[in-house]
């Protein structure tokens, strides 16, 4: 059974998440597994170093040989030894839309993935579980790419110039009175790249004397903003409200450390949805813990922006709470919008400085303009202002297909991390070997997988990750699942024991916070 | 049986402790007892601090005002009051409402508005879309990048190339990808703002030696191999680079790659190339300073440009031999952790690249639009001109400033309104003043593009002379 949380009437509808622990002969075996792929791996180096194996690694010019070497031989362990094996599974190139169904390139390798040949045969209509296109307006035609084509005839693909300078065209601010009003906040700026609005604003945000609070699980974005801003860094445990509130505590009564000053400001980053855990923000008592100890919250919503909610308007429209409690909201175009670039929204004033003092304003070059017509389009099919009810429609569709395809992956058997309701679903892997076995046999069934290893996950929680769509209909779903089903017998996948461990008895310990040094 | 074994032992422990001599049996019972106290004293927590009580600790948190989120910032900033441009940023171009002609988009090649770049663009629109939906690494790959990639590395005539969504990220994620904690960085003074931030990612030890003097950089070496020799075991695996730019854009100048390469191989230092401003506009063929000077291409480790100026797309490359660019392809930040670039400005790059192959004589044209235009812009009384002559992005600063930055940059301001008002867009240069190492003095950015007929450069030139008359007398 699943842990249902209403925590103080904070929640208006169960959350329900769950991380099952991983079983015990499964983490066994993992070890082991990445201990004869380290076994062989030094085997490996030192047979190109004696020269008995071809080295076919790019080396260093002559005339450079004298110099630093570039990169240090442990660093490129990994590399070389583990991540070349199974390079295949990622890097996939595709030529079409990356709709529900997508067309590969084939691409076979001679010499186990050191270097890659396209044979010049495509595969066609692989069913897209991988891209983030979660309200299916990743589409070649339509209303949107209609508007974006009249745009492109007219204003060109390139502006050549910066927000502050001569960049700011009319499509621009457009944008971002439309975003503003989806998004119920007072101002919206918007950014050409969804990675740079978060490492170019946090440090103009915050600076020396501030606390930043993160979560454990941040994307690198957020992390390298925040420690570009110079701020101090405190990490929260993952989701862990108790964690939160007492790192909130230590900060104000003890102040900053070592010389007692009181902290300028205290800035607490979280993201809506978590895209390797596929866990969802505990936003209510976030909001709580932010309002009273008077600290400001930063809010990353790359994922859950237009896929959560029943009005497609995050994960604020989610839980039902008000836009204008969460001070910072951040958001990126590239997922449910089928475009490209970020945005904040928030107060006038904050929008204001940013507009000033952000970096990418003055330094960036503003967004291309069929790229912003495209933004504008599919926010106004969501919120239903281009006079269908195609966005309403597809909001819902993502919902259903999300609780559907969760549903059946926990009944066969699968290991499934995070929230009920979230569109991204990770499907725990765990062996090395696994990785990529599940993503080459998936393929040869014609379904397009998403695996990740370390390091972007920990060592022994390499997953597999589908992202929902709501382009995907009940058939390919069906269709994925049988597949899933019979490669998950082939590669004895199902894992669960039906023990899920509720959430709040995961042990919380008394642990000092850790600083982050930079 | 049992029972008698157990007691037998039991009389030997007796026996035992009577034969033992007095001072161990004091011993034991010292430490007996001492174990017994540390069993039930209280544990030593690492960071106790003073006990505060509870209500103390409330009040403290009652008290506690934090800043605002941002402080106000005054109406009339000028950084605040965007100016707006009604339809595309072309040679033509409507500023607030007027129609100028445009001095100020980094249009170099006039490709912004060609109409088989746009038709390019139309044909990778209908058959992708708009968005990639995904990192490079997870189905963001798509074919346009792939040859992009190709096409970009024949025409710089490099191993391989790699391309960013984004201009600013390029060089800002190039640069923490193989400069670590520890190595070090010889930068010029004069350099772009994102490579500051590049620079600031990585943690290295930065030092800044004065823009385009080869002396101060031969000292700086000088003092490291010094340095060097004193803790060989570190040198040998501490990493060094200089980072420079093509052509600066703080300051139009060109970098001196000759003498670079000299110190390059006389210190033993790697070489990164920023070329945003000179990719498209320096050398025979538009590829460069390497071009220009005549340089092996492959003497420069790492070359990095930004496909925003010249190719007038969005987006930025870095190209140079595998050996180097392929480790971007892992710990580029900006590269695995953010979505790729738009298929349609990839194929509106792949075709300004054709024109740019199929049209070599149009970098000779612009660079006698440069000199033409430098020429004309000597001698205004208040305003020196700040570039090479064949630079085509300027700086008009003031001869003499007035007392303040702020006052400076509001006389600029009514010279730039004059021209606007009478037909010539142009703008201030903008930096952030609290945030650049080395700030610029307050400019006027004038910028050259292949479009511009010579009637309108004479014009420009004449109308700056008659605001700079007014405005600064």
């Amino acid at each position: 059974i699943n842990h249902i949380v209403h925590n103080g009437g904070l929640y208006k509808r169960p959350f329900n998440e769950a991380f099952e622990e991983t079983p015990m002969l499964v983490a066994v075996l993992t070890y082991v597994g990445y201990g004869v792929l380290t076994l062989f791996g030094y085997l490996r180096d030192f047979m190109r170093q004696w020269k008995i194996e071809k080295c076919q690694n790019a080396t260093e010019r002559e005339e450079q040989k004298d110099f630093v070497p570039l990169y240090q031989d442990f660093e490129n362990f990994y590399n070389r030894n583990l991540y070349m094996r199974i390079r295949d599974s990622w890097n996939r190139p595709i030529c079409s839309v990356p709709g529900a169904k997508v067309d590969m390139m084939e691409r076979v390798s001679h010499d186990y993935n050191w270097t890659f040949t396209y044979t010049g045969r495509v595969i066609k209509d692989i069913i897209n579980m991988g891209s983030y296109n979660y309200l299916g307006f990743a589409q070649k035609t339509g209303a949107c790419q209609e508007a974006a084509a009249k745009v492109l005839s007219q204003y060109g693909a390139g502006v050549c110039s910066t927000r502050q300078e001569m960049g700011n065209l009319d499509k621009h601010e457009e944008l971002e009175k439309l975003v503003a009003r989806f998004l119920g906040v007072e101002s919206a700026m918007a950014y050409g790249m969804g990675f740079a609005t978060n490492s170019m604003n946090i440090p103009a945000l915050v600076g020396k004397g501030c606390l930043i609070l993160s979560d454990e699980l941040n994307h690198a974005s957020l992390v390298l903003g925040a420690r570009l801003s110079g701020a101090t860094i405190r990490i929260f445990k993952h989701n862990n409200m108790q964690s939160l509130e007492k790192l909130l505590k230590d900060a104000i009564v003890h102040g900053q450390p070592r010389t007692r000053r009181p902290w300028k400001k205290i800035l607490i980053l979280v993201e809506g949805i978590y895209s390797m855990e596929g866990s969802i923000v505990r936003l209510p008592e976030v909001i709580a813990l932010k309002k009273k100890y008077k600290s400001y919250l930063y809010l990353d919503e790359a994922h859950s922006i237009g896929a959560l909610g029943p009005s497609g308007r995050g994960v604020v429209d989610y839980f039902g709470l008000n836009p204008e409690d969460v001070d910072v909201m951040m958001g990126t175009f590239t997922k449910s919008f089928g475009a490209a670039g970020g945005y904040i929204g928030g107060k006038k004033e904050l929008i204001d400085y940013l507009r000033t003092y952000s970096h990418s304003a003055a330094y960036a070059t503003s967004m291309s303009p069929p790229v912003v017509e495209q933004i504008i389009t599919s926010v106004k099919c969501i919120m239903g202002e281009d006079g269908t009810t195609i966005g309403e429609a597809r909001v819902q569709q993502l919902a259903e297909n999300t609780r559907y395809f969760r549903r059946r992956l926990k009944e066969m058997g699968f290991i499934i991390y995070g929230n009920e309701d979230s569109p991204v679903v990770p499907l725990m892997l765990y062996m090395p070997a696994k990785i990529g076995a599940f993503g080459r046999e998936m393929l040869k069934r014609n379904i397009g997988v998403v695996v990740v290893g370390f390091p972007a996950t920990p060592i022994i929680e390499s997953r597999a990750r589908f992202c929902l769509s709501a382009a995907h209909t009940k058939e390919m779903l069906d269709t994925a699942l049988k597949e899933i089903n019979e490669v998950g017998d082939l590669l004895q996948l199902k894992y669960s024991r039906r023990r899920l461990i509720p959430l709040l008895d995961r042990p919380f310990d008394e642990t000092t916070y850790e600083e982050t040094e930079d | 049986a049992a029972g008698v074994g157990q007691q037998w032992v039991l009389v030997e422990m007796v026996q035992a402790f009577y034969e033992a001599p007095a001072y161990h049996l004091i011993l034991e019972g010292i430490l007996i007892l001492w174990i017994i106290r540390l069993l039930f004293s209280k544990t030593y927590k690492l960071q106790e601090r003073s006990d505060l009580t509870l209500k103390e600790k409330e009040e403290l948190i009652e008290e506690w005002q934090p800043e605002p989120l941002v402080p106000p910032v005054p109406k009339d900033h000028p950084a605040l009051n965007y100016n707006i441009v009604s339809g595309p940023p072309t040679h033509i171009i409507t500023v607030n409402g007027k129609e100028c002609i445009n001095f100020a988009s980094f249009n170099f090649l006039g490709l912004l508005n060609n109409e088989k770049v746009k038709s390019a663009a139309q044909a990778s629109l209908k058959k992708y879309g708009v968005g990639t939906c995904g990192p490079r690494g997870f189905y963001g790959t798509f074919d346009v990048h792939l040859e992009l990639e190709e096409r970009l590395a024949k025409f710089m005539r490099t191993e391989e190339a790699i391309i960013y969504s984004y201009g600013f990220a390029t060089i800002a994620s190039a640069i923490p990808a193989y400069s670590k904690r520890g190595d070090i960085v010889f930068v010029d003074e004069a350099a772009c703002f994102a490579i500051q931030k590049g620079l600031q990612a990585s943690r290295s030890n930065i030092k800044l030696f004065k823009h385009n003097d080869m002396a101060d950089l031969e000292r700086l070496l000088k003092e490291q191999e010094t340095e060097d020799q004193k803790n060989p075991r570190k040198a040998r695996v501490t990493r060094r680079f200089i980072v420079v730019e093509g052509l600066y854009m703080n300051t139009g100048d060109i970098c001196p790659l000759p003498e670079l390469i000299k110190l390059k191989y006389k210190y033993k230092v790697r070489i990164f190339l920023e070329e945003s401003l000179s990719f498209g506009v320096l050398g025979a063929h538009g590829r460069g300073i390497t071009e220009h000077f005549g340089i092996n291409i492959d003497d420069i480790d790492l070359i990095s440009a930004n496909m925003e100026n010249s190719l007038a797309s969005i987006g930025g490359f870095c190209c140079g031999r595998s050996f180097i660019i392929d480790h971007q392809r892992l710990s580029g930040q900006g590269y695995c952790f953010s979505a790729s670039l738009p298929p349609l400005l990839a194929a509106a790059a792949i075709e300004a690249l054709n024109i740019m192959e199929d049209n070599p004589d149009i970098f000779q044209t612009l660079r006698a639009k440069c000199e033409r235009i430098h020429k004309a812009l000597q001698g205004i009384s208040g305003l020196k001109v700040v570039g090479e002559s064949f630079s085509p992005a300027l700086h008009l600063q003031l001869k003499e400033s007035c007392g303040s930055r702020e006052n400076d940059v509001k006389l600029l301001k009514r010279v730039v309104d004059y021209c606007m008002n009478s037909g010539i867009a142009l703008t201030q240069a903008r930096y952030l003043e609290k945030e650049e190492k080395c700030l610029p003095p307050p400019s006027i950015r004038v910028v050259i593009t292949v479009e511009q007929t010579e009637q309108e450069l004479d014009k420009a030139a004449s109308l700056l002379k008659e605001a700079a008359q007014s405005v600064l007398n």
